[in-house]
């Protein structure tokens, strides 16, 4: 049952991901794009941590918060850079 | 793995994959940009907790083995998705609204967007008149 609990939940984060994506490519401004970009590392995110759980370690979980303090950083370095042209000042 | 394991694991992915599928799908449907920010920081968010919970609950009770690994992520998470829902709404806000549409914020200094914070004009006359002194 946990299997096709799996599969679902990796259809639905995938199908997440192509919608972000989608919205990387139309978005109609910078703020839609790093909020794309943001929910993609959130996804992915999820996606590991189903990886972990379909395979039974725990080796995934390091690999995802790792990632989820990148996505975080980039995200602010990114909105920084935007509203004042600088990240550190 | 007993049964009740399975049937609580299987409903936290399970709720978790429709909480992380309409997060996004909000993203695609949703019109203005300012309503765009709703979907993926909310219930994005609960979906990868979601996700996270149904994980402790696989290691900790179909395997014995408890780890606290998820939390700190679910934590991490839960922290900084606000602030950087901030950002990119301060960053939308700064590139397409003018600060006459906004209403007046009431105080006696302006939207942070838009102005300096308290004391910082001051701050810069100072250094101006010490770079001026050397």
């Amino acid at each position: 049952m946990i299997t096709y609990a799996l599969l679902f939940a990796f259809a639905c984060f995938g199908a997440g991901l192509l919608f972000n994506l989608w919205r990387i490519a139309v978005g109609p401004d910078v703020a839609d794009r790093i909020l794309a970009l943001d929910t993609m590392v959130i996804n992915a995110i999820a996606l590991m941590v189903l990886y972990g759980i379909w395979r039974g370690t725990a080796v995934y979980f390091e690999a995802s918060l790792l990632i989820a303090m990148v996505g975080f950083i980039s995200t602010v370095a990114y909105c920084r850079f935007v509203l004042r042209g600088d990240i550190i000042e | 793995m007993e049964m009740y394991t399975e049937i609580l694991v299987s409903f936290f992915l399970v709720v978790a994959g429709i909480f992380g599928l309409v997060g996004s799908f909000g993203m695609l449907k949703l019109t203005d940009t300012m309503q765009r920010l709703h979907a993926p920081t909310k219930a994005t968010t609960l979906g990868v907790g979601g996700v996270l919970i149904a994980s402790m609950l696989y290691f900790g009770l179909g395997k014995a083995q408890v780890s606290f690994h998820e939390l700190l992520i679910t934590i991490f998470l839960f922290l900084t998705a606000p602030v950087t829902a901030n950002f990119i709404a301060k960053t939308y806000m700064a590139r397409n609204i003018k600060p006459e549409e906004l209403p007046a914020s009431e105080r006696e200094y302006g939207w942070a967007v838009y102005d300096d914070p308290p004391g910082r004009a001051e701050e810069d006359f100072h250094e101006r008149e010490r770079k001026g002194r050397n």
